[in-house]
């Protein structure tokens, strides 16, 4: 009789317990890629291509030389990165709905909000790797920074607190969809053209006005702007980096106040 | 005597359709109940909130007392859940998946390892232990289901269906496991759509059909009151058909079912057919007719459910 004797029944999870369960499963999201070098590869060798593709290919034709649209391009195409890096919080939580092991956290007793907090937790390790791994291979390339090791940290500080907030865009996406490959589908309708219409890869200036009223407002040209005023400075960012920076955490706060209430109630409906 | 599960009155719709309509169970401790019927009929939703994953449109249900809405934490603790939708993650080998399941339940790392292949000793999947699941073959990976509802030695099993898709040999395995279970007092809820499945496991079975509980009873119960044959009359004149319903329900002591002017009966008693033949001749009634067919499990269930087994295609619970 060692499996009928009636356990201690507790009545609520506290917090502390219930943060130790969402960091057990962002430990099961990081295991899970060790055991799918493809999404791995996803994340890494997708980044470096695109590193070495704008710098080598375009570069010449748009900076007059590589090595300084490298420096130009590299905060952006830092930002681009951590935007599709936040997918992998859909596709994993879409594949957790559709196969069901989000019924098995569901039935256990942990904390309601443990699965998505393990999730989102776990993509911010993705993006401290995928950070150090673009900026890394930019260094190598020859990529300089203009300022400080504290403007670099403050840049990698706005972009996982930029990238907290967009996860959830991803929640959503990841409940909405009905399989993973269109979560990236998604991804790749929806992601290209927000980067592409924004200042990474080209100053704004060249483009027709109607477009540049966008790229102004455009999030991700406003990060970007921060990104190269707190790792380039001037001449490559001119004016106030708190402005850029400030916009940003404002973005993030919007797409925050949005997104999470909304994610939790398509949640709540689809299961 | 307080009740393992109960449930009186559960009512689920999902937008026009009515999965749960009035659902009472009472299921005592250490013991199986079979929650038998064909798909489509509302077993997955009846397992779904009694398991707390669904919230029941009207009704209450209880799990060793707690409620299942307002105290489901509570009910987590106790129950374990194994079902095609309460799956273990493939991409993780076995090992990991018992493990991350013991870490959340707050086992430290050892235990939780300890726990993990002491489980996988138990189910015979020691071999595979550090393989991913999804190489495994159908009958593992139902071990596997099995083994990650238990990693917290839970008093009550919930089963939704758990040889479903298995060959013979893999289903009779997965029937020694839960019989084992069971002697170590084991309250188990069983949703099937097999009767020998409720007859070999089942204590007590409770047959639903859309949504509602048609029959209740031991499985030797409900065979004896759908008897083990039917005995089928069609008058050859309309106007016979309420004199025959009357002969043969006062001699079978039974209601008979009457579907157009076909009258049918289960029959208990041999005597019954000699029976019914005398009385229709006393009264001139003739007939087109006069049918004594044995009735397998499967039609058991036919009468119960007025169609066969399996028959709806329509799938049930929450969308996918």
């Amino acid at each position: 009789m060692t499996t009928a004797t009636i356990p201690e029944v507790s009545p609520r999870v506290g917090p502390v317990e219930g943060l130790r369960q969402s960091l057990t499963l962002a430990w099961r999201t990081v295991v899970q890629v060790r055991h799918n070098p493809w999404e791995m590869s996803d994340f890494s060798i997708q980044p470096i291509m695109f590193v070495l593709l704008f710098t080598y290919v375009f570069g010449g034709a748009i900076a007059g030389s590589t090595s300084d649209y490298l420096t130009f391009m590299l905060p952006g195409m830092v930002v681009m990165n951590m935007l599709f890096v936040t997918l992998y919080v859909g596709q994993g939580l879409n594949t957790d709905l559709t196969k069901g092991v989000f019924d098995r956290l569901r039935s256990l007793p942990v904390a309601r909000w443990a699965p998505l907090a393990g999730r989102i937790a776990a993509d911010q390790v993705k993006q401290a790797w995928s950070i150090v791994l673009v900026l890394g291979v930019g260094m190598l390339l020859g990529f300089r920074l203009g300022t400080s090791v504290a403007g670099l940290l403050g840049a990698v500080v706005l972009l996982l607190v930029f990238a907290l907030a967009f996860s959830w865009v991803a929640v959503l996406v990841g409940v909405v969809a009905k399989d993973p490959e269109r979560v990236q589908i998604f991804g790749f309708t929806a992601l290209f053209p927000l980067t592409f219409v924004s200042n990474v890869f080209v100053p704004a200036e060249t483009m027709p006005g109607w477009l540049q009223a966008f790229v102004d407002v455009n999030p991700i040209s406003i990060l970007t702007d921060a990104c190269r005023g707190l790792m380039l400075g001037d001449p490559w960012y001119t004016g106030a980096v708190a402005v850029p920076v400030v916009q940003s955490l404002v973005w993030a706060g919007v797409i925050l106040a949005v997104f999470a209430p909304l994610s939790v109630w398509a949640l709540k409906r689809r299961v | 005597m307080e009740h393992a599960i109960w449930a009186e009155g559960l009512v689920k719709r999902f937008g026009q359709t009515t999965a749960l309509d009035g659902v009472d169970l009472a299921v005592r401790p250490g013991t199986v109940l079979g929650l038998l019927g064909p798909n489509g009929a509302g077993k997955t939703t009846a397992v779904r909130v009694l398991a707390t994953l669904l919230q029941p449109d009207a009704g209450h249900a209880a799990v060793r007392g707690y409620d299942v809405v307002r105290q489901a934490h509570q009910v987590r603790q106790l129950v374990g859940l194994t079902g095609q939708y309460a799956s273990v993650d493939e991409a993780l080998t076995g090992v990991e998946n018992l493990v991350l399941i013991g870490r959340l339940l707050g086992m430290p790392r050892k235990r939780a390892k300890q726990r993990a292949h002491e489980l996988l000793a138990q189910f015979n999947l020691s071999d595979a232990a550090d393989r991913a699941v999804k190489t495994y073959s159908g009958g593992m990976r139902r071990r596997l289901d099995l083994a990650a509802s238990l990693v917290g030695r839970p008093p009550l099993l919930f089963l939704d269906e758990p040889t479903t898709g298995l060959d013979p040999r893999a289903r009779s395995e997965l029937w020694e496991l839960i019989r084992n279970l069971v002697a170590e007092g084991v309250t188990v809820l069983l949703t099937t759509q097999y009767l020998d499945e409720a007859d070999a496991l089942a204590d007590e079975i409770v047959v639903i059909d859309e949504g509602r509980v048609i029959a209740t009873g031991t499985p030797e119960e409900l065979k004896a009151k759908t008897g083990g044959q039917s005995l089928a009359v069609r008058p050859a004149e309309a106007s016979d058909l309420s004199a025959v319903v009357s002969i043969v329900g006062e001699l079978a002591e039974v209601s008979p079912d009457v579907t157009g002017d076909l009258v049918t009966v289960p029959v208990s008693d041999p005597h019954l057919l000699p029976a019914v033949v005398r009385r229709l001749d006393e009264a001139g009634v003739v007939v087109t007719e006069l049918t004594l067919s044995s009735s397998s499990l499967d039609e058991v269930f036919l009468t119960l459910t007025g169609h066969p087994a399996g028959s709806q295609d329509e799938s049930e619970g929450s969308p996918a």
